[in-house]
């Protein structure tokens, strides 16, 4: 498996990961009502091994386990959608699951208004907080006058 | 799409610890026939062999599929159920296929002296299984038991090679029994 | 041999009830919620996920409560935990090198592309007990500053660029892994990584701290040590490609260690490897020095005898689940073994007691 060249394949890839990624009850609340569907892969929990790579770049080492909960599902029009999400928690899996099957119906647009786009911009934000505290410990060096003829 | 992605266990945790229970109970009662439910692989796999693959296999089993068993529809089954990764015989920890489809044997691992569990589990699909033909004795084996299998030389020369070896899961529509590589097998 | 015992039901019953009201302390006190710990304790449960060898920072919080802090306890039920959970699959290996930063130091080059980041670190604070703790309050929030959009690289590529530093290729030799199957020695470098991934963390100082006084010296300087988040990438059977499904944190460490040459290396810099989850800096530089020190057969160095260039010595202890679970064994009954003790003793001294009797 590679990585995704095609842009729709791209694009479902970015929505995935956005839900994965999404803290569950912002999902929840963004997502309260359900549409009819049916479990392809109940909610199940299981992990992942995590692989790092020998100096950042070398031969890959496991590095450890994280938990994941993965579920699939199909909608009554017949959409299929999958998830696998970080932590342990089955309704976020199945809310994930079933928004990837929205948006491959004709709802497509409501999901990306009302779901996804407030999920990357939070994420946007949380992300930039992050980073500008840590600009704030950026250290400035200052060249000390040396002790040489002036 | 969705004949594929269905089939699997509808209650993992339930469902594949009363498979395992099943399978553990064949391997430890070589010949005894047992009665399993849960999986609907795509045809033509039968119900035993499906509920095999999703009790033993995971993304770090490799499986080989022999024969008519190697079909995209199976590949994407086990590949959204189980993540097996597919696999040439020689590499192979589980494989399915016909007893036919899955000679020669010498293809599959035996396992190695200091690691004899390094070897690979045949699930082999018969179009009979009844218990009747070979006598089966040795461990796990009060007095004898009989199975219908497709030949008994292979078997004998499997058994020479314990402590290393093959191990198999025989699978006939919903039912399967299983031949641990401890068994002796005779043409009686 | 063994003997069957019964009894201490009741007794095992009632240690329990009072391990529980013990647990909670004070009734008067508020309960510590799990959210508390998580979020208030992040170094504890740091390393409590990076020793369990799982990620999940809630499942972590919990253990170290039910452990009433025992942090080791704490990393053996999280290990229990994770036994009951079928592994779906492995990550693509994380890429460091695009982590989002909160802190990235070196220590051999002050001026480097991306800065020094010194994020939320202990290392300027003066150790003084800071007694305005003891009361509740929110603290002033952290300033922010405007965030440069630059690329942060590794500081050893820099050097790579020069062969100045031993060269670490892109390999895709599929990593072995220690919880599937019994470890071998010689291990690999990988399967060495992943056993002090998750070692203990007091060990794994110990050793580090034993080669810079000189039992298997290495001359390491801190290249850059960086915390952040890295995305975890997973290729799904079901999609047919790889997507991103969470982040985690993770502390890298890469030193840069003096090395004169040997028969089959040039003189140059190597390198030695830290990676471990949370925020862990400690555990991620012991982890580089003993891996570079374990590393001498390789580059052709001198086998000094020093604890932390052997292998099976650093392997075969460094785990503390194992060596708790050993260590505390000793303390279960063992009346019948001791018994046999006692008799065997009992035996000869009577027979030293008659020879000597004898001989009189």
């Amino acid at each position: 498996m590679s990585t995704p060249s095609h842009p729709e394949t791209a694009a479902r890839r970015d929505w995935i990961s956005a839900l994965a990624k999404a803290r569950p009850e912002r999902l929840a609340a963004l997502m309260p009502d359900l549409p009819a569907h049916e479990m392809l892969r109940a909610p199940e929990i299981g992990t992942i091994m995590v692989q790092g790579r020998i100096s950042g770049t070398g031969a890959p080492f496991n590095l450890g386990e994280m938990t994941v909960t993965r579920c699939s599902v199909q909608l009554a029009g017949g959409a299929v959608g999958h998830a696998c999400v970080q932590g342990r928690d089955k309704a976020h899996a199945t809310r994930a699951a079933i928004a990837d099957a929205l948006m491959q119906t004709d709802i497509a647009p409501r999901i990306e208004a009302e779901v996804l786009t407030p999920l990357r911009a939070e994420a946007a934000s949380t992300r930039a907080t992050r980073s500008a505290k840590a600009a704030a410990t950026r250290v400035e060096f200052f060249t000390m006058l040396r002790g040489e003829d002036a | 799409m969705n004949a594929i992605l269905g089939g699997g266990f509808a209650d993992p945790p339930t469902q594949s610890a009363h498979a395992f229970r099943a399978l553990l109970e064949a391997m430890a009662r070589p010949g005894r026939i047992h009665e399993v439910t849960g999986a609907a692989p795509p045809a033509p796999i039968s119900v035993a062999a499906g509920v095999a693959l999703l009790t033993l296999t995971d993304s770090t089993t490799p499986l080989h599929l022999a024969g008519p068993a190697d079909s995209e529809a199976l590949r994407v089954w086990i590949g959204f159920h189980t993540g097996a990764p597919l696999v040439p015989a020689d590499e192979a920890q589980f494989a399915l296929g016909h007893w036919h489809d899955l000679q020669p044997l010498s293809r599959f691992r035996i396992g190695e002296p200091a690691y004899p569990d390094r070897s690979a589990t045949l699930i082999v699909e018969l179009d009979q299984l009844e218990s009747q033909g070979a006598r089966l004795t040795g461990p796990g084996i009060r007095d004898e038991a009989r199975l219908s299998l497709p030949e008994i030389g292979a078997f004998r020369s499997n058994r020479a090679l314990f402590p290393l070896g093959l191990d198999f899961i025989l699978t006939c529509g919903s039912r399967l029994a299983a031949l641990p590589r401890s068994t002796i097998v005779e043409d009686i | 041999m063994y003997v069957a015992v019964k009894g201490g039901e009741r007794a095992i019953d009632a240690a329990h009830a009072w391990l529980a009201e013990e647990r909670r302390g004070d009734p008067a006190v508020p309960e510590l919620t799990v959210a508390q710990i998580r979020e208030q304790m992040t170094l504890a449960v740091n390393r409590v996920m990076a020793e369990g060898s799982l990620y999940d920072p809630d499942l972590a919080a919990l253990a170290i409560k039910q452990a009433r802090g025992d942090l080791i306890e704490a990393v053996f039920l999280i290990r229990a935990y994770r036994t009951t959970l079928p592994r779906f699959g492995q990550s693509r290996p994380v890429d460091t090198a695009a982590m989002a930063v909160d802190r990235r130091i070196s220590a051999t080059f002050k001026d480097l592309p991306g800065g020094q980041v010194l994020g939320p670190t202990f290392d300027y604070t003066h150790r003084l007990l800071d007694f305005a703790l003891a009361a509740e309050g929110a603290p002033p929030p952290a300033p922010k500053a405007p965030v440069r959009d630059e690329p942060v690289p590794h500081v050893t590529a820099l050097l790579d660029r020069d062969g100045l530093i031993e060269d670490q290729p892109t390999d895709d030799t599929p990593a072995p892994d220690l919880t599937r199957q019994p470890l071998e020695l010689p291990a690999s470098r990988a399967l060495r990584l992943q056993a002090l991934a998750r070692a203990d963390e007091g060990f794994a100082l110990s050793l580090a701290y034993s080669t810079q006084r000189g039992y298997g010296r290495t001359h390491a300087f801190v290249g850059e040590l960086r915390i952040g988040r890295v995305a975890v990438e997973v290729d799904l059977p079901e999609l047919g490609f790889a997507v991103e499904i969470g982040e985690i944190e993770l502390t890298e460490c890469d030193t840069v260690n003096q090395f004169k040459g040997s028969k089959t290396e040039p003189p140059q810099f190597t390198r030695g490897y830290g990676l471990v989850m949370g925020q862990s800096e400690r555990k991620a530089i012991s982890m580089s020095l003993v891996d570079r020190a374990l590393r001498w057969h390789e580059l052709g160095e001198d086998f000094t005898g020093a604890p932390a260039q052997d292998e099976e010595f650093v392997l075969s202890h460094c785990d503390n689940i194992q060596a708790t679970g050993f260590l505390e064994h000793i303390k279960l009954p063992h009346y019948v073994d001791f018994q046999a003790e006692l008799e065997l003793v009992r035996r000869i001294r009577r027979e030293a007691t008659q020879i000597r009797e004898a001989a009189e």
